[in-house]
């Protein structure tokens, strides 16, 4: 089965504290750890099984800029064998669709059985999977959490739906499935396993390349314009303890026993 | 004004609770506007569903259809396309099934797409301004989308309040008709419901819950011993979960159990939308986390900024001394 799983750099959140810039039109990124998107890498290591069990290949794509090349490093490191770094200057800009739109002209210049996606980044609106599948005319499932490869060109899907429940569906191959945190286990990558890689060219393909007009990607695409950030003012706000660690303690202990909770 | 559709959700005969949800969102578009609700099904239940919705929606459009009787997002867009006229404004819910639906609805529609919106600031010209919540929760921002060629929107449950309104005595039209025949390439077979844990922490008054901050899986101890010097039992968000630390069975929020505790020591947790939305009944939050920043500050009642692993034992030690003080 070929295997092209999408995938975003974006700041880890678990690395940083999130703020705004002075001109509040961004949030600060000097100095924030990127790192792959979370949901991304469950879903590569995920393709990754699925070729150990029926055999085939990964591919690992981005659209991004040069400093994007090292979550594709890291991801070939895991054991894809491709990376494909799609980019323009004519894609800057591009809102959920324009990104999709790139996508689906990368996929059409080659062959693929099955795309992933991560579910959603954390700057992102879980969308590109399923815009991309709609322009391809495949069949799509989001928040899947479960994959078995079924004969007759067929997967059987599990999606988390409300309250730990699963949904199963059959699904028909080529499809998109977008992927949910905790499918599987996503392995280590040491610094080894980056070095190894690091001679394997990965291709840039542009929007020329790709046959993409620029007009219908980028900013000069973009329907969806972000305008700027803020820092929500939501409700009072917690009465913050500022005493000493066993002052404080003291206080939570009054504070449990108070509200109705201890045995 | 472009017309405004609500699609419902609906699960065994009964309006889930954004369909009121929904029309405050379409208020705050358009304050004039009568949104249209969408209800596909199928059968007694389907009935149920529109018949409900006549106090609160002027019109209702059914579509019903055997295959439809189980949300299909596939075939549900299918549908949509048939009947939503161009340049319409669709609101869905963003939850499993508005997520599963509505990006690829905006495309074959046309239309603009922006997704879970939490506020709805008007139109100016061809741009709607609506606020979404970026990296957890820690930012929040101001988008434009075009919908002058319609837009399709999903709305986060809980973020707009229904509004208190007289009753309307809407009338249902039947489109099913318009509907023709619908073809999927998934299909659903079954849905297996989650395994009951070795502890049922809705049944429990306090919960000492980890978060991300537990860094690691030998550390989930700290959160126990402190759990059972409290009578309380642990519970935990997704990411402790998804690491396998901790058994799907403990986890609070939307994909979790809901709970209903008296006290929650949100521990680590950073505070999602997803994880608060497993939180019911008010329960007195106490957040400890060494993030200043993290959203679950906005929202407990108490804040500590602190580090948990250290905090946890001291914690625990504390208690053990007070009750072997009162033992004496």
């Amino acid at each position: 089965m070929k295997i092209l799983v999408c995938v975003r750099r974006v700041p880890d959140t678990s690395e940083n504290e999130i703020s705004l810039n002075s001109a509040g039109n961004d949030i600060e990124r000097d100095d924030l750890v990127y790192s792959i998107n979370e949901p991304d890498n469950y879903a590569v290591e995920e393709a990754l099984q699925i070729v150990a069990r029926v055999g085939g290949s990964v591919t690992v794509a981005t659209v991004g800029r040069d400093e994007d090349e090292e979550i594709l490093r890291r991801e070939m490191a895991m054991g894809a064998s491709h990376g494909v770094l799609i980019s323009d200057n004519a894609f800057s800009g591009s809102d959920g669709r324009g990104i999709a739109t790139i996508l689906k002209a990368f996929v059409q210049k080659g062959h693929y059985d099955l795309i992933l996606t991560g579910v959603q980044a954390e700057d992102g609106g879980a969308q590109v999977g399923g815009m991309l599948a709609a322009m391809l005319d495949y069949p799509f499932a989001s928040l899947v959490n479960s994959i078995e490869v079924l004969d007759g060109g067929k997967l059987k899907v599990g999606r988390e739906i409300a309250g730990g429940n699963k949904e199963i569906s059959e699904i028909e191959l080529p499809c998109v499935l977008s992927i949910q945190t905790g499918i599987n286990e996503p392995r280590y990558v040491g610094m080894r396993g980056i070095r190894q890689v690091a001679p394997i060219p990965i291709p840039t393909p542009s929007a020329e390349e790709l046959g993409i007009a620029p007009a219908t990607v980028g900013e000069a695409g973009a329907k969806v314009k972000q305008v700027d950030y803020f820092v929500p003012a939501l409700g009072k706000g917690a009465e913050m303890l500022e005493g000493s660690r066993e002052e404080n303690i003291e206080k939570v202990l009054e504070l449990v026993a108070a509200k109705g909770g201890l045995k | 004004m472009a017309r405004i559709f609500a699609y419902i959700i609906h699960k065994a005969g009964v309006v889930d609770d954004s369909a009121a949800e929904l029309i405050a969102a379409a208020k705050k578009i358009d304050p004039a506007a009568l949104p249209t609700a969408i209800v596909t099904g199928f059968g007694a239940d389907l009935d149920a569903v529109c018949g409900s919705l006549r106090s609160s929606y002027a019109e209702i459009w059914k579509i019903s259809n055997e295959t439809l009787d189980y949300p299909n997002a596939e075939l549900i867009r299918q549908a949509l396309i048939k009947v939503v006229p161009p340049g319409s404004i669709v609101l869905v819910a963003h939850e499993h099934f508005g997520i599963d639906l509505a990006p690829g609805l905006s495309i074959k529609a046309n239309a603009s797409f922006v997704s879970d919106v939490v506020a709805i600031e008007g139109v100016d010209g061809p741009d709607l301004k609506v606020v979404r919540h970026e990296f957890g929760g820690q930012v929040s921002t101001h988008v434009l989308c075009d919908i002058s060629s319609g837009g399709v929107i999903t709305v986060r449950p809980g973020a707009f309040k229904p509004l208190e309104s007289d009753a309307v005595n809407g009338i249902i039209i039947d489109k099913s008709a318009d509907v023709g025949v619908l073809t999927a390439r998934r299909r659903y077979l079954e849905t297996i419901v989650a395994e009951a844990g070795d502890v049922d922490i809705t049944k429990h008054n306090v919960l000492v819950s980890i978060g991300r901050g537990i860094q690691e899986k030998d550390n989930v101890a700290l959160a126990h011993e402190m759990a059972e010097a409290l009578g309380a039992a642990v519970s935990c968000s997704r990411p402790v979960v998804d690491a396998k630390w901790l058994e799907k069975s403990r986890q609070v929020g939307s994909s979790g159990k809901t709970v209903k505790p008296k006290v929650y020591l949100a521990c680590g947790i950073s505070g999602s939308f997803q994880h608060l939305a497993g939180l019911k009944g008010n329960p007195f939050i106490i957040a400890i986390n060494k993030n200043p920043k993290a959203p679950i500050f906005q929202v407990a009642n108490v804040g500590i900024i602190d580090d948990i692993l250290e905090f946890l034992p001291e914690f625990t030690n504390k208690v053990r001394e007070m009750q072997s003080v009162s033992a004496k």
